[in-house]
């Protein structure tokens, strides 16, 4: 805020001169320009999906078929397999990442620590389309035995056998795919996460060894409840990640139809049903998909949306302490 | 019941660089203990080597024997955590815990340990532990606020009172006032007063005015040179120490002549 | 200097001392030999390997048994000896670093996996022959989708760089505060967050409606990409800029340079390194992008380095081509490599840049 007040009267200065150099008034436009252009460019996307999608709520009946036979029929299964996959991906994420954060900024050695960091950083790096290729080639065999193993032992849960009580003998389902969108947003959460646990004041890590806590009671008092609002948007932003992967799940899920069965073929999402029906060229069907790529970016919006308002909040109610 | 402590031949060691050398004194029980000198002699390190909080510091070893009412601080099998909860600490700056209020801020050391505290026995800890920290009257109408909120020589006083909530022998104090404007820091001396009737206290400081005022007595700590381990030169009641010090060095410092 | 503060040991007790209701806890506590862990790791390996020689358990069961018998048995004996507080402690420090472990075990496979498999791909004909066969028995290559990556990927930088670091430069120097860059900063927010395959999507309608249905070609993907990458640029140009201390503007104003200089000789240059690394992280990110450009950029076995007319291939939608057929996963493999070679040396440069031009101004 002070640097705003000591602006202004700079600013003041500046303009009678701002009349006469030419330089100035030309630098000035070409940034606003380009600010402009980020809003034209935003504000066309957002118009021309909105054109192009909207048709795409109401066709006929037979556009949405085999499956279904309206809109909310159509994307609803999709909307579905998203969620499912994305909350997959954050159960086995968030735990991973929280723990690696910890051995990263306080429990390792200075040592480990530091390439470890680094390592974690380059995997943020890795092609999506690599994930889904590692995927679909080793892990997706590999989880096979866990499938039955799931299926035998805890099969009377409807998402570990359902009512087919099929177990894929590929591994390609939408659980597979989860714990690759988990893998992928890992790097994400870690980093974050590991950020703020590290920016966590000394002062108070001292003051609660100092009382005699053990590290884990240090760790309580003062690494998580100082985190607590970067762990939460670090989740978010994670989340908003694995809402809108396209490739891994492409790859992974052989596409189909809804199935409560984690463990069994069928499930998709919007983005991996995108990339796999664009090719089919017709209007209406790319009215369709443009629709469910409009509830996709909504979706994503309000998980990111909520992010930022929760960091925002935290920080708002730090300052007035 | 107040402890006394005894050192003898202590080295401190950051990986292979000897920081501070050969310490030897005994610190009275309910006594005020103020250890002076200049930045980088070793006195905060030294104090650190009192409750084994050096080694938060990775590389940070000790050599020698600190002894604490027959205990040895270093003995094989002391548990560094218990040693803390006998030897409480207050920093430089005031740290209370950002996302606590005052009454959980006080109380943290304690839900530690106790399994499940009745209201009443949590109630009479805060109350006391802020009482003796002189700040009960200014706060009993707003525990349930953030600690962060009070004023810097308040936050001081409640860090004090969190350090004695937990009924410690030792006090460590490393310069208590170092952030404070002058009416905080003349409260702080006064609790310190008041404290020294029940605790052993150890304060580094860098006011000399201050070691005056408080101490009954006092370590001058010095380097030879720069790069140089740091070492105690003086201990003495502060009386002597002000009027007649034993070493040159040691009035030079006092009166300014240092440097 | 012990005997003499030995000598003068009269304490200067205040009568009327409080009778101290204080109990002195021992220092000492019962602990568990330093070699516990040790002792029950290697009980927990013996576990493990029982399991799976013995019992001929999977390996993936017999770790997890193993290391279940390592998490559980040493909080539970220190819990006998210890008590409940080192026990909590030890065992979160064994599920921490457990974490730790878990999660390195698909990255080191996903890493090994690539570099095994994509090494046997890979020659000078893979990286310098496309697929389109002009001879028989000419061999497989990914030169067309190595060319249409760094065609589509240099396309898109043009486009973002001078979008992404003019936009910082007004919402720092000049819309502090005010109306537009508030708006603006909220878009790029928003923009950080649009799903690659809607960014693709949007490309593709906007391409179909202009050139007609079918479109594909370089461009539509690079406009594409460069959705994804601009709020990249804007936010790392954004944060270098605000580390340039305001006295140094002032200390150029008061020279009587005017704005733009002071922004162009001043303010640029004491942050050009951490700009040039943003954007190369940028880069970096947008390069394996494959959603968009599957949708617009499409697939073609010739190389085509005209970005204005016909399909293009990259690698991420080559990778993507190559896993759709069991005979050609192995070219995936290479391709995948190369990719990552790319990526990586991307990371390792902006890396470079950033130390070799550190920020003066520190942090």
């Amino acid at each position: 805020m002070s640097s705003t007040t000591k602006e202004k009267p700079l600013a003041q200065e500046a303009k009678p001169r701002v009349v006469t150099s030419v330089g100035d008034r030309v630098f000035a436009g070409l940034t606003l320009g380009a600010s402009l252009i980020i809003l034209l460019a935003l504000a066309s996307v957002f118009i021309f999906l909105l054109v192009k999608g909207l048709p795409g709520f109401t066709k006929a009946a037979d556009v949405y078929g085999p499956r279904a036979s309206s809109f909310f029929g159509y994307v609803s299964p999709l909307l579905g397999g998203t969620l499912i996959a994305a909350v997959i991906a954050l159960i086995i994420a968030v735990p991973l990442a929280w723990g690696i954060a910890l051995v990263i900024s306080h429990y390792a050695p200075r040592f480990i620590a530091v390439p470890v960091a680094y390592l974690v950083d380059l995997l943020a790096a890795v092609p999506s389309v690599v994930f889904g290729l590692w995927g679909v080639i080793v892990l997706a065999p590999q989880m096979v035995p866990v499938f039955e193993f799931l299926n035998t032992y805890l099969g009377f849960i409807p998402i570990f056998g359902g009512d087919d009580d099929v177990v894929s003998k590929s591994g390609r389902t939408i659980l597979t795919a989860g714990v690759v969108l988990a893998i992928m947003i890992l790097p994400i959460i870690t980093a974050i996460t590991r950020e703020v646990f590290s920016r966590t004041p000394r002062l108070n890590q001292e003051a609660a060894l100092a009382l005699g806590a053990t590290r884990w009671e240090m760790m309580r008092l003062t690494v998580f409840p100082y985190g607590r609002s970067g762990m939460v948007s670090a989740t978010m932003l994670g989340l908003g990640r694995a809402l809108g992967e396209t490739m891994a799940v492409a790859m992974v899920l052989s596409l189909g139809g809804w199935n409560v069965n984690l463990l069994g073929p069928g499930n998709s999402s919007i983005a991996a049903n995108i990339a796999s029906k664009y090719k089919e060229r017709s209007e209406d069907l790319l009215s369709v998909l443009i629709a469910t790529g409009l509830v996709l970016f909504l979706l994503t919006f309000l998980v990111n949306f909520t992010a930022r308002w929760i960091v925002g909040r935290s920080e708002r109610k730090m300052a007035s302490a | 019941m107040a402890k006394s402590i005894d050192v003898s031949d202590l080295n401190i060691y950051y990986g292979d660089f000897l920081a501070v050398q050969g310490v030897n004194m005994t610190i009275k029980a309910r006594a005020v203990t103020a250890f002076i000198g200049p930045s980088g002699c070793g006195k905060s390190t030294f104090l650190r080597s009192l409750n084994r909080m050096h080694e938060v510091i990775p590389g940070a070893r000790v050599e020698g024997k600190v002894v604490v009412d027959g205990q040895s601080l270093y003995g094989p099998s002391v548990d560094p955590v218990a040693v803390r909860r006998q030897i409480g600490m207050v920093f430089q700056r005031p740290n209370p815990f950002p996302t606590m209020s005052i009454y959980d801020n006080v109380l943290a050391g304690n839900k530690l340990n106790a399994k499940r505290m009745k209201r009443a026995e949590a109630d009479a800890i805060v109350e006391k532990s802020l009482r003796s920290a002189n700040l009960w009257n200014e706060v009993k109408d707003r525990l349930g606020k953030p600690g962060m909120g009070l004023s810097g020589g308040q936050q001081q006083r409640l860090c004090i009172a969190r350090a004695i909530a937990v009924e410690p022998q030792v006090l460590l104090m490393d310069e208590p006032c170092s952030a404070l404007d002058p009416i905080s820091t003349s409260a702080i001396e006064d609790l310190i007063h008041e404290l020294k009737t029940d605790y052993t206290i150890v304060i580094v400081t860098h006011n000399m005015q201050q070691a005056a005022r408080v101490s009954d007595e006092t370590g001058f700590f010095n380097l030879k040179a720069t790069g140089e381990p740091g070492h105690l030169v003086e201990f003495n009641p502060t009386k002597k120490m002000f009027s007649n010090p034993d070493e040159p060095s040691t009035e030079a410092y006092i009166s300014g002549r240092f440097g | 200097m012990t005997d003499l503060s030995k000598a003068m040991s009269n304490t200067p007790e205040t009568p009327g001392t409080p009778p101290p209701s204080r109990t002195s806890v021992p220092l000492t506590a019962a602990s568990l030999p330093s070699v516990a862990q040790l002792i029950v790791g290697v009980i927990g390996l013996a576990v493990g390997i029982f399991c799976w020689l013995i019992l001929g358990w999977p390996l993936i069961g017999s770790a997890v048994v193993g290391g279940l018998v390592y998490l559980v048995g040493l909080p539970a004996w220190s819990l006998a000896v210890e008590g409940k507080r080192a026990a909590t402690d030890r065992m979160m420090t064994g599920l921490i670093w457990t974490t730790f472990v878990v999660a390195m075990v698909p990255l080191v496979s996903l890493v090994y996996t690539v570099i095994d498999k994509g090494r046997r791909a890979i020659s000078g004909d893979f990286l310098t022959y496309s697929l389109f066969k002009t001879a028989l028995g000419q061999p497989d290559g990914i030169y067309h989708a190595i060319m249409g990556t760094l065609i589509i990927t240099l396309g898109a930088a043009v486009i973002s760089i001078p979008i992404g670091v003019l936009a910082a430069i007004h919402l720092v120097e000049y819309g502090k505060g005010n109306r537009l860059s508030r708006v603006v900063t909220f878009l790029v927010d928003v923009m950080t967050g649009i799903p690659s395959i809607v960014a693709g999507l949007f490309a593709f309608a906007l391409f179909t409606l202009l050139f007609g249905p079918g479109f594909q070609g370089g461009i539509g993907g690079s406009v594409a990409l460069s959705l994804l990458m601009i709020p990249i640029v804007v936010r790392a140009t954004e944060e270098m800029l605000r580390l340039v201390p305001d006295d140094l503007r002032e200390a150029s104003y008061a020279l009587g340079t005017p704005k733009w200089r002071t922004i162009m000789r001043v303010v640029l240059p004491t942050t050009i390194g951490g700009i040039i690394t943003g954007i190369t992280l940028a880069v970096a990110r947008v390069i394996g992008e494959t959603a968009p450009l599957l949708l617009i950029a499409g697939l073609a076995d010739k190389t085509n380095t005209n970005p204005f007319s016909g399909a293009m291939s990259t690698l991420p939608v080559q990778i993507y081509s190559f896993n759709s057929q069991q005979d050609t996963i192995p070219l995936a493999w290479g391709a995948a490599l190369v990719l990552i070679v790319l990526v990586l040396v991307l990371n390792l440069a902006a890396r470079i840049i950033g130390k070799f031009f550190a920020p003066k101004t520190g942090h």
